[in-house]
């Protein structure tokens, strides 16, 4: 098996269904000819040919667009956002247009769409290329919105994305691009969307996360573990739809759990899997499930970025305070 | 003193007009263009060259159109008016652009209308019942028949525009033949995707006929208040593509325009831009009021245009139409508005558990649970 960092296995992801898919093209800002500002994309073209991967003219809402049009047509288009402060420009498009073609047309067509684009901290980029923007889409009926922690996770679950006859919105973590490498099959397999994973297993708390928080929060699972608390840690790899029988199961099992996010507080994810909880487990509960996230504010300029975003330490801190409630 | 001041304003006059004349090299400059025109308003064929091929049973063909078209929206009115139709975007008065538009097309061409476009939709294959659902809010009316190219209304104006550049890369890199056309009027064309759209179309060489209906009132803003260009023909210069001017109230210049436009797409020479200058005779909808922001007289001007008085005098002079004839079409019409009407209000209602289920391929297991609570 390969060995590949997160950017290596979702260009794979790519590369095998463009070679079993005649239908799948890739666009977008600069993902041509360098394989865009990540070189996620790189090679490809040379590989496929312009007519299969190609850079588009610097506007967003038709890269948006032209995803839609060439859906209706029978492509399944790979259309990048280079960031993702960018999408506000493609927003009708995507949970508007997009989202609602299926609904609209009373299923007479249907908008196999991926949307990528890189979102999150920690690593000192202008404004609005880091922020954690999935709040905005997860609130839209009729998109899927994925967010892999992992380059195992981030092919299998690009595939399916790709193969996927509704709109994915794919958001890749900056800081995980290059994080580390991981064994990655080669060829083609799919990590099914709306699949959340145990990626630790513990008996004393729950600790629901995605993305990068799924490694800031083993860190502080490794440090709670120094003190004898076992923590369950989560990974809900696919945040539209969300897992709640695999959260569920673990709850019950711990009965307390936090919900790390990187997004700021109010009515993101966290709240929706505390509010699903609530709903569905409450007497499993032993003390309230809180939540690490950011302050409402807009996302910091780099020099606060680091104290802004969870720390291992908040999440311990959190863990503690349910433990002792 | 008297003659001095002569001499100055003579000298003012001439600085001006040698200002004029003297263009800066590496300044942009456009020119006011023509509108394409081949009827006069009396019916009389002001420009023989520019004469669209047509048989007799097709001109008798646009003119069928034209009077169901506006027999059709009288009676949407109506209907709208007893509570019978949902939203409604009235066409009276754009009978030339939307019916010559969409006859100058094949059959496999596709349409991506904007929200007032019914009529395009309509005579593309969409059945008449589907276009009254959609107006009363019924998902049906969107479920266009396999064969039918074309989409449903487009609400968010400009919207559509980008769609439309999509298909047409479509078919491009399919290597097939057809063209896509769009529709908006004044308005869209300040929208950024308009923008957007012609400037993609422009890059890719798309196969794509941006048709724009400049009816003079975006609502109620009116076109001066809308653009600094000298015509919105003119915003294709930017994006590289074919613009062309032509009388929205003349359905012969209209079908010229478009079939030269198409014929471009099908050659692979790329989009053109249509301004078609029309008018509309009824307010924005059914709850706007157009003596708010027109005047009578303006109104009253833009009647002496009407696109179906102009060919129903040209076909009378050819004696291929009569008044009967119009009679005889707006009893047909009304007769299957009538029906079409009925059909649509007898069409089952819609449900939540069927909105669910159409909100993806596969329900997910927590719509599935959402479903019960309608059940």
């Amino acid at each position: 098996m390969a060995q590949m960092n997160m950017k290596e296995a979702i260009r794979d992801a790519m590369r095998v269904e463009l070679s079993r898919d005649p239908n799948v093209v890739i666009f977008g800002e600069d993902v041509g000819n360098v394989g865009g500002v990540f070189r996620v994309t790189e090679g490809l073209q040379k590989e496929f040919g312009e007519e299969r991967v190609f850079d588009t003219p610097l506007a967003e809402s038709a890269i948006g667009g032209l995803a839609v049009g060439l859906g209706i047509q029978g492509f399944r288009p790979i259309a990048e956002i280079q960031f993702v402060g960018f999408i506000f420009e493609a927003l009708d498009q995507i949970v508007v247009q997009a989202a609602r073609m299926r609904y609209r047309s009373g299923g007479r067509y249907h908008s196999p769409i991926v949307f990528r684009t890189p979102f999150g901290g920690g690593v000192k980029a202008a404004e609005l290329h880091t922020d954690a923007l999935e709040g905005f889409i997860t609130q839209t009926p009729g998109i899927k919105v994925v967010v892999p922690s992992n380059p195992y996770d981030a092919k299998g679950l690009m595939i399916a994305a790709i193969r996927d006859n509704d709109p994915v919105f794919f958001m890749e973590h900056l800081n995980l691009y290059h994080a580390f490498r991981a064994e990655v099959p080669e060829g083609e397999y799919t990590v099914e969307l709306g699949k959340a994973n145990v990626v630790r297993e513990g008996t004393d708390v729950t600790i629901i996360a995605y993305g990068l928080m799924v490694h800031t929060a083993t860190k502080a699972a490794d440090e709670l573990e120094k003190n004898g608390i076992k923590a369950e840690i989560i990974d809900l790899r696919t945040i539209a739809p969300i897992d709640i029988d695999t959260v569920l199961a673990s709850v019950k099992k711990t009965n307390r759990a936090i919900v790390v996010q990187e997004a700021q507080k109010s009515a993101g994810v966290a709240a929706e899997v505390i509010a699903q909880i609530n709903e569905r487990a409450i007497l499993h509960l032993e003390a309230p499930v809180l939540r690490v996230a950011p302050p409402d504010t807009v996302y910091p300029f780099a020099q606060i970025e680091d104290t802004w975003l969870p720390t291992p330490a908040r999440i311990v801190e959190t863990v503690n305070k349910v433990l002792n409630f | 003193m008297y003659n001095n001041s002569i001499t100055a304003e003579l000298d003012i006059q001439i600085f001006i007009e040698v200002k004029k004349m003297t263009k800066v090299p590496y300044e942009v400059y456009t020119e006011e263009v023509d509108t394409l025109s081949v009827l006069s308003p009396d019916g009389k064929i002001v420009n023989k060259d520019l004469l669209p091929e047509l048989s007799d049973d097709q001109l008798k063909e646009i003119m069928y159109r034209m009077v169901f078209t506006r027999t059709w929206d009288d009676r949407a009115v109506n209907l709208g008016r007893q509570g019978r139709l949902g939203f409604y975007a009235p066409v009276s008065g754009q009978e030339a652009t939307m019916v010559g538009s969409e006859f100058a097309l094949e059959k496999d061409d596709f349409v991506c209308p904007g929200y007032r476009d019914m009529p395009q939709i309509v005579w593309h294959g969409l059945p008449l019942y589907q276009a009254f659902l959609y107006s009363r809010g019924h998902q049906h009316g969107g479920q266009i028949p396999e064969g039918v190219n074309v989409l449903m209304p487009q609400i968010i104006i400009g919207a559509q525009i980008l769609h439309a550049m999509g298909i047409a890369m479509g078919y491009k890199l399919k290597k097939q033949k057809q063209v896509v056309i769009t529709y908006t009027g004044d308005g869209g064309s300040s929208e950024g995707d308009f923008y957007e759209g012609l400037n993609y179309a422009g890059v890719y060489k798309l196969p794509v006929i941006f048709f724009v209906q400049n009816n003079g009132y975006a609502i109620t803003t009116p076109f001066s208040k809308q653009t600094a260009a000298l015509s919105i023909a003119h915003k294709a210069v930017a994006a590289g593509i074919k613009g062309v001017k032509v009388d929205g109230m003349d359905v012969l210049a209209v079908i010229k325009a478009v079939r030269d436009a198409a014929e471009r797409g099908r050659n692979g020479e790329g989009a053109t831009l249509i301004e078609a200058v029309t008018y509309r005779f009824r307010p924005h909808s059914l709850s706007d009021d157009a003596s708010k922001y027109r005047t009578k007289e303006e109104e009253g001007e833009w009647n002496e245009k009407d696109p179906i008085a102009r060919l129903a005098k040209y076909l009378e002079q050819k004696g291929l139409w009569t008044e009967e004839d119009t009679a005889r079409v707006k009893d047909e019409a009304k007769a299957k508005v009538n029906e079409q009407i009925k059909k649509a209000e007898q069409t089952e209602k819609m449900t939540v558990p069927g909105l669910i289920d159409s909100m993806f391929e596969q329900t997910p297991k927590h719509l599935e649970e959402q479903k019960a609570d309608f059940q």
